[in-house]
C-alpha cells in the first residue's frame, strides 16, 4: 500500500461519525426512549466532534481540499494549540467520547464508527502525523525582472542619419529590409 | 433547448425512470403496510414506524440489486458490443456506469437512515408495549408467545417483561433493552453489522481518500463481500409479523376492546402471527452471481500468458511494453488492466492501450506516476537484454468513448497531459484503415488538439505525430489531419527560444510542421472553425483530461450544436478513468 496519510481517512470517518452520534441522539430525545439521557449526551457529542473534525488538516504533499467555508473552524480548532494538533490526543478523545453511546441502541452505531476513527487516528499518531491549518498563504509580491526597471538608455539602432533620409535619386540603394517583418 | 436535449436528454431519461421506480416502491410498500388489514395488530405496537421501516427496505432491496451492475466491467462490454447497432446515444449511457454506482450508493445510504431509525424507534416501542406502557390492548398483544400448547404465535419478538429479572441456576435472565435485543437477533446483529460495512466504504470513498491513497479505497470497498453477506440474512430471523386469517376468523374491529376475551367467546380466537418470508435474496442474487462470474472471468484473463515482445525506456521515465496475449482483440482508444503479482498480488491498474487493432501485438506506454509503476520501471531497467519481463495478468480490453470515433464524419479529438494517450492508437488505426482504405472508416476529417504543460513525457507521441505527417503528405492528404499543438506551460525562457527560431520550417520543440501554440486554445473560436469549415456536419467531441475541461467543452457542444439537420451538430464523449 503505498504511503498513505491515515488521518486524511480518521477525518472522514469521525466527521461521519459525529454525524451519526448526533442523528441518533436526536431520535433518542424526540422518540422519549428510555436511556434519552445518554442520548442527549450523544447530541453534544456529536456536535462537538463534527466541529472539530470539519476543518481538514494541511496534507504533507498534495493538494489540499479544504471543506466549505472551513477557515473559521480552522482558527478555532487552532486556538487550542497542542491539544488538537496531537493525533493521540484525539484518539483519546474520541474513544472517552464514544462510550456513553454504547448503553443506548440509538447511539450504538456513533459509538462504533468514533472507536474507529479513534483507532484510525491512534495509526496516524503512531506514525507521527499531527494536525496542520490549512491558512491561505499571503500573495508574493510579483517579481519584477530586472531589465523592466532602467528605461533604454539608448535609442534603438538605426541606420545612419544620411541613408535614412529620403534619396530621391536612388531609390534601388536607399531602399533597406526591416529586420523584423512589419505586420499590416 | 434542443441541443440541451441531443446532449443530455438519454441520462436524463435514465435518472427519470430510476427515481420514479424508486418512488413507486417507497409509496406502494408503505401503503402495504400501513393500511393491509394483517397489520392492523402491528400498527397497535408500532404505529407507523412499521411503514416508515419496510418502504425503505424495499427501496434498499432494488437498488442493492442495481448497485453492482455497474461495476461489472466485462458485462458492460458485452452489451456495448450487442449494441453497436443501436448508435452511438446508448452506448454512451454506459461510460457513465461509475456516476450511476455512486447515485444508486447514495440513495442506498439515505434509505439505511430512514430504515435505521424507523427501526430504533419500533425496537424501543416493542419493549414499551411489553412492558406494559400503551395500555391493555398493545399489552396482551405483546404477551402472546410462541407456545404449540395454548397455541399461540408471538407478534412482539421481546422475550421478557419487565416482572423480575428471573435468576436460573446458570442463566441470568435480564429485561431486554434495546441494546441487548440488537446484538441478540440476526435482524439487529446483521443490521449493525451492515450498517458499520456501509459507513466505512462511504467514508473511505470519498473524492479526496479516492484520488490520493487508491488502495484504502479499494480494500476497504471489499467490505460490500460482507454488506451483501448480512443483507441477504438480514430478514432470516422474520420478526417483522403479519396476522394470519384463523378458522372461524378473528374480527379485528370487534375484538380490539376485548383483550382479554380472546379465546373465550367464538368472535374473537386467539390470533395468529407469522413472519414475512425474507425477500431480499430474491432481488440480489442475480447481480451476485454476475459480480460473481465477473471477477471470475477476471481471474481467468489473469491467468493466461502474456509474452513480452520488446521493452523501451523512452526518456522522462516512459517505458514502453509490447506484449503479446493469444486470443486478444481490440478496438482504437481500449484500455486495460494491468496486475504484477512480483509488485502486488491484489492490485489491479488501468492502462489505455497506445497500439492499433491492425497490429498483431497491444503497446502500453507507462509512465512514472506511483508506487507501482516506479516499482514496474525499476524492475525493468534492470532486467538483462533479451530477457522476459516478470508475470503479468493482463485483465481487458474496455471500452471507452474512443471507440466511436470512426463513426463521425468529423472529429474533435481533445487530450490533455497524459489524457493524449488513448488518441495514440486512434491515431495508429485511422492511419492503418486509411492504409487498407477500409470502408469503416466514415470519417473525413479529424481535429486534433493536444493540450500539455511541457513535452517532456511526450516524445514519443511527437514522433507518431511526425511519420503521420510524413505519410498524408506522401498521400497528398494534407487537410485529412488538422492537429494543433498547445503549450500551456510556458515560460519567458520559451519564448526567447522561439524568438530566435522564428523562421524555421519546423517546429523547434516538437520538430513538426505545426507550430505549437502557447497557452490555452480559445474554444470558441476552434468550434467556430469547425463549424464553418463542416456546415450539416455531424461532429463528436472526444475529450481525455481533467473535469474543468470536460465542462467547458460540454458547454461550448450544446452552445455551437443546432438541432436543424442542416447544420452542424456536436456530441460531446468523455473518457474517465
Amino acid at each position: 500500500m503505498g504511503k498513505i496519510e491515515w488521518a486524511m481517512w480518521a477525518n472522514e470517518q469521525a466527521l461521519a461519525a459525529g454525524f451519526i452520534y448526533l442523528t441518533g441522539g436526536i431520535v433518542g430525545v424526540a422518540g422519549q426512549f428510555s436511556g434519552w439521557k445518554f442520548a442527549a449526551f450523544g447530541i453534544a457529542a456529536g456536535v462537538f466532534v463534527c466541529l472539530l473534525e470539519y476543518p481538514r488538516s494541511k496534507r504533507i504533499k498534495g493538494t489540499n481540499f479544504e471543506r466549505t467555508g472551513q477557515y473559521c473552524f480552522t482558527v478555532c480548532v487552532k486556538a487550542f494549540g497542542p491539544l488538537t494538533r496531537n493525533y493521540y490526543v484525539r484518539a483519546f478523545l474520541h474513544a472517552v467520547l464514544c462510550i456513553p453511546g454504547g448503553f443506548m441502541l440509538a447511539t450504538v452505531l456513533g459509538c462504533v464508527c468514533l472507536g474507529i476513527a479513534s483507532l484510525i487516528y491512534l495509526s496516524a499518531a503512531i506514525h507521527g502525523e499531527h494536525w496542520e491549518p490549512i491558512l491561505p498563504e499571503a500573495e508574493p509580491t510579483k517579481h519584477v525582472s530586472q531589465s523592466i526597471k532602467q528605461p533604454p538608455q539608448n535609442p534603438p539602432p538605426r541606420p545612419p542619419a544620411d541613408m535614412r533620409r529620403k534619396r530621391l535619386d536612388d531609390l534601388e540603394a536607399a531602399a533597406y529590409v526591416n529586420p523584423i517583418p512589419v505586420r499590416e | 433547448m434542443g441541443n440541451w436535449i441531443v446532449n443530455h436528454g438519454l441520462e436524463t431519461f435514465i435518472l427519470v425512470v430510476w427515481m420514479g421506480i424508486n418512488v413507486f416502491l417507497f409509496v406502494y410498500f408503505y401503503s402495504f403496510y400501513d393500511l393491509g388489514p394483517q397489520f392492523f395488530y402491528t400498527h397497535q405496537l408500532l404505529g407507523s414506524a412499521l411503514s416508515w421501516a419496510r418502504a425503505p427496505a424495499a427501496v434498499l432491496n432494488f437498488n442493492c440489486m442495481l448497485i453492482l451492475l455497474p461495476v461489472c466491467r466485462n458485462l458492460l462490454s458485452l452489451i456495448r458490443g450487442n449494441f453497436m447497432c443501436c448508435g452511438v446515444a446508448l452506448r454512451k449511457q454506459l461510460d457513465k456506469n461509475l456516476t450511476f454506482h455512486k447515485l444508486v450508493a447514495y440513495m442506498i445510504a439515505l434509505m439505511t437512515a430512514v430504515h435505521t431509525v424507523a427501526h430504533l424507534l419500533n425496537v424501543e416501542w416493542y419493549i414499551n408495549s411489553r412492558h406494559g406502557k400503551y395500555g391493555p390492548l398493545p399489552g396482551n398483544l405483546s404477551a402472546l408467545r410462541d407456545n404449540r400448547a395454548k397455541n399461540t404465535t408471538y407478534l412482539n419478538p421481546i422475550e421478557y417483561d419487565y416482572t423480575g429479572i428471573a435468576i436460573d441456576s446458570f442463566n441470568v435472565l435480564a429485561p431486554q433493552t434495546p441494546t441487548l435485543f440488537a446484538f441478540t437477533t440476526i435482524a439487529g446483529l446483521t443490521g449493525v453489522v451492515i450498517t458499520l460495512a456501509l459507513i466505512l466504504m462511504i467514508t473511505s470513498s470519498m473524492e479526496v481518500i479516492r484520488r490520493s491513497y487508491f488502495e484504502v479505497f479499494w480494500y476497504t470497498h471489499h467490505l460490500f463481500i460482507i454488506f451483501f453477506a448480512g443483507l441477504v440474512f438480514h430478514g432470516a430471523g422474520r420478526i417483522v409479523r403479519g396476522q394470519q386469517t384463523t378458522e372461524p376468523p378473528h374480527d379485528t374491529i370487534f375484538c380490539k376492546t376485548q383483550p382479554q376475551n380472546w379465546g373465550l367467546i367464538p368472535e374473537c380466537p386467539i390470533p395468529q402471527f407469522v413472519g414475512g418470508f425474507p425477500q431480499t435474496w430474491k432481488w440480489v442474487i442475480g447481480p451476485m452471481v454476475i459480480y460473481i462470474c465477473e471477477r471470475f472471468l477476471r481471474f481467468i484473463r489473469y491467468m493466461q500468458t502474456v509474452r513480452y515482445k520488446k521493452i523501451v525506456m523512452h526518456p522522462s521515465n516512459v517505458l514502453e511494453l509490447q506484449l503479446v496475449k493469444s486470443g486478444f482483440k481490440m478496438d482504437a482508444g481500449q484500455y486495460v488492466f494491468l496486475n504484477c503479482p512480483a509488485i502486488s498480488q491484489l492490485e489491479w491498474h488501468p492502462f489505455t492501450l497506445t497500439s492499433a487493432p491492425e497490429e498483431d501485438f497491444f503497446t502500453l506506454h507507462i509512465r512514472s506516476a506511483g508506487d507501482w509503476t516506479n516499482q514496474l520501471i525499476k524492475m525493468l531497467e534492470n532486467l538483462p537484454e533479451g530477457s522476459q519481463g516478470p508475470k503479468m495478468g493482463v485483465d481487458g480490453p474496455f471500452g471507452t468513448a474512443s471507440e466511436d470515433v470512426f463513426d463521425y464524419e468529423v472529429s474533435m479529438l481533445v487530450g490533455a497531459g497524459i489524457g493524449v494517450t488513448p488518441f495514440a492508437s486512434i491515431l495508429k488505426s485511422i492511419w492503418y484503415k486509411f492504409k487498407d482504405s477500409n470502408p469503416k472508416l466514415r470519417t473525413r476529417k479529424i481535429y486534433f488538439y493536444w493540450l500539455c504543460r511541457e513535452t517532456n513525457a511526450f516524445e514519443w507521441f511527437a514522433d507518431l505525430l511526425q511519420v503521420l505527417e510524413k505519410e498524408m503528405e506522401e498521400r497528398g492528404m494534407r487537410d485529412f489531419l488538422t492537429y494543433k499543438l498547445y503549450l500551456t506551460g510556458w515560460d519567458h525562457t520559451h519564448a526567447a527560444h522561439v524568438m530566435v527560431h522564428f523562421d524555421k520550417d519546423t517546429d523547434v520543440i516538437t520538430g513538426l510542421k505545426q507550430k505549437t501554440h502557447y497557452g490555452r486554445p480559445i474554444w470558441d473560436k476552434e468550434f467556430e472553425q469547425v463549424r464553418q469549415e463542416n456546415p450539416s456536419s455531424v461532429v463528436g467531441t472526444f475529450l481525455c483530461g481533467p473535469e474543468s475541461l470536460a465542462k467547458v467543452l460540454a458547454k461550448k457542444c450544446v452552445k455551437y450544436s443546432d438541432v436543424d439537420p442542416r447544420k452542424t451538430k456536436f456530441y460531446f464523449n468523455k473518457e474517465n478513468f
